[in-house]
């Protein structure tokens, strides 16, 4: 059913090769930026659940780059089908739609990890080692799945490169700032923070962040995400034909 | 082989094919002529599975391309009217990827390009990333990309457009190349000499309708084997004969402003549909 999927994931995989220099300083720029500016200025004397603020930002800016460099799939996606029209090469294959939303998701998920992994190098840099088990990346692959998924799905639907901005716009950057990242979500009113439960990310962050800490998350993130990325799978999968004019 | 059966594709209130039948056999090199706009590149994207079609059908070697359309699609290569080839990687990587996407093994696939980059003469710029190509060679690595996995039909959607006259002669000859292997080739183009020199069979298309369907020969004979092109002030006319002497004959009303030469199949187009391919 999905046979062909390594095509479609070593195409991206050669491209990110090619341009893995520039894109590790670029994933860089904006965790130093953070962590000189909310961890080290602002936060260096503030405590937040019994841990220093950098050590509280480093799993946050983790899950918020799961999210937003899993969706960042959908640029290249983009690319491909508007610019470069390499899009038609595999609407031409003998791979079914599932194959091709497998060989983009995992491409997604690969370059959030590698994005998150940098994070974490710099936090260590910053003097912040915690505890990268099993739990944390768990939450950091399914989360990035949900958006890798979501990302090709919305791909699909887009007509234009504009569009993909909007949704990147009003839904990822506040999604990024609003998921318990940056801040605990007990500092919202309880309506907010009702709201913001919805989000995945949400639940991402605080399970990386229990993780990190050495304590066991709440195990109900795990299925959430899970069934969340199923959705967002399917959802991909569906979306495919409607590229085709 | 190809089949279409009353294939039809509209664009909401627009109907871009409208009913479209055919019969190409194997082995034939079957060119699709027609203006821009006509609908050449909508057929050709229906049968690859790019355009959904509105109705009728299609199929590839006896697969139906939309309730078995795998297997139609590993019946054919593709050559796109646009450039669609990675930039950022090499000739080697853009064909690795082909192969892997019709589900070749490694071994298989390396034995391919090495045999295609000789055919196409590009065996030196096997590491060449693309973007440092020229157009000419872009589209010789396209036709590669496009018999790797040895289709039995290959589709050439304008496969010279953009390229200079001598170029033009090297893709043709490497088309002709490809049908003595006995592919199928369904070829849209614009230019006339292209289908003439090529074609076994040429269909002229217009507003989405197959308004002729023959042999270059017969639809150029249909209309006679003499032209002459008379210019007035405003306009320029043509009349056609069967022999060159009744066409000098006539010509001989005409002190000047006219040409004599032998019908093409611009003219048999002219004649049918009122129009000019290009």
């Amino acid at each position: 059913m999905i046979r062909g999927w390594q095509a479609v994931y070593m195409r991206e995989m050669l491209i990110l090769r090619r341009r893995l220099v520039k894109l590790l300083i670029t994933w860089s720029v904006s965790p130093v930026l953070y962590l000189i500016a909310f961890g080290y200025a602002m936060g260096r004397e503030i405590t937040v659940q019994g841990h220093s603020y950098l050590e509280f930002l480093i799993p946050g800016l983790a899950a918020m780059a799961s999210m937003t460099q899993a969706f960042a799939i959908s640029s290249e996606i983009n690319i491909a089908r508007f610019y470069w029209h390499i899009f038609e090469e595999f609407q031409a294959a003998a791979i079914s739609n599932a194959a091709y939303v497998a060989g983009e998701v995992l491409a997604g998920v690969t370059r959030a990890l590698l994005a998150g992994g940098v994070i974490l190098v710099l936090g260590g840099l910053f003097g912040v080692v915690l505890s990268y088990n099993l739990w944390f990346w768990a939450a950091f692959v399914l989360n990035s799945l949900v958006f890798a998924s979501l990302a090709v799905g919305l791909a699909m639907l887009v007509k234009s490169h504009a569009d993909q901005a909007l949704l990147t716009s009003f839904v990822i950057t506040p999604m990024a700032f609003l998921g318990g990242t940056l801040f605990p979500l007990t500092q919202l009113p309880l309506w907010a923070q009702k709201i913001l439960y919805f989000l995945p990310l949400t639940h991402a962050t605080e399970a990386m962040r229990a993780a990190s800490f050495g304590s066991t998350p709440q195990y109900t993130a795990f299925p959430i995400l899970l069934v969340l990325g199923g959705f967002a799978f399917a959802f991909a999968v569906l979306t495919v034909d409607r590229a085709k004019d | 082989m190809i089949e279409i059966v009353n294939l039809r594709k509209d664009y909401k209130a627009v109907r871009a094919l409208q009913g479209i039948d055919l019969m190409v056999p194997a082995g034939e090199l079957f060119a699709y002529l027609g203006p821009n706009g006509a609908g050449k590149t909508t057929t050709i994207r229906i049968l690859t599975g790019l355009t959904r079609l509105s109705a009728g059908g299609a199929r590839l070697n006896g697969h139906d391309i939309v309730s078995d359309h795998l297997a139609a699609r590993s019946q054919f290569g593709l050559v796109t009217q646009h450039l669609n080839l990675d930039s950022e990687l090499t000739v080697y990587e853009n064909l690795l990827i082909h192969g892997r996407l019709h589900h070749m093994p490694y071994r298989r696939i390396n034995e391919r390009i090495a045999h295609l980059l000789e055919y196409i003469e590009l065996g030196e710029k096997r590491d060449t990333l693309i973007k440092r190509l020229s157009g000419g060679l872009k589209r010789r690595v396209m036709i590669a990309r496009a018999l790797l996995h040895e289709p039995r039909i290959l589709f050439l959607d304008e496969p010279t457009v953009g390229l200079d006259a001598k170029i033009r002669r090297r893709i043709w000859a490497l088309i002709k190349k490809i049908q003595q292997q006995g592919v199928t080739i369904f070829l849209t183009t614009h230019y006339i000499e292209e289908a003439e020199f090529l074609a076994d069979r040429v269909a002229f298309i217009d507003r989405g309708k197959i308004v002729a369907l023959d042999t270059p020969q017969n639809l150029m004979a249909g209309i006679g084997n003499w032209a002459m092109d008379h210019f007035t002030a405003e306009t320029m006319q043509t009349s056609y004969f069967q022999t060159q002497a009744e066409a000098k004959q006539y010509a001989a009303g005409y002190q000047n402003g006219f040409t004599l030469r032998r019908v093409n199949l611009e003219d048999a187009f002219l004649a049918l549909t009122g129009k000019k391919v290009a």
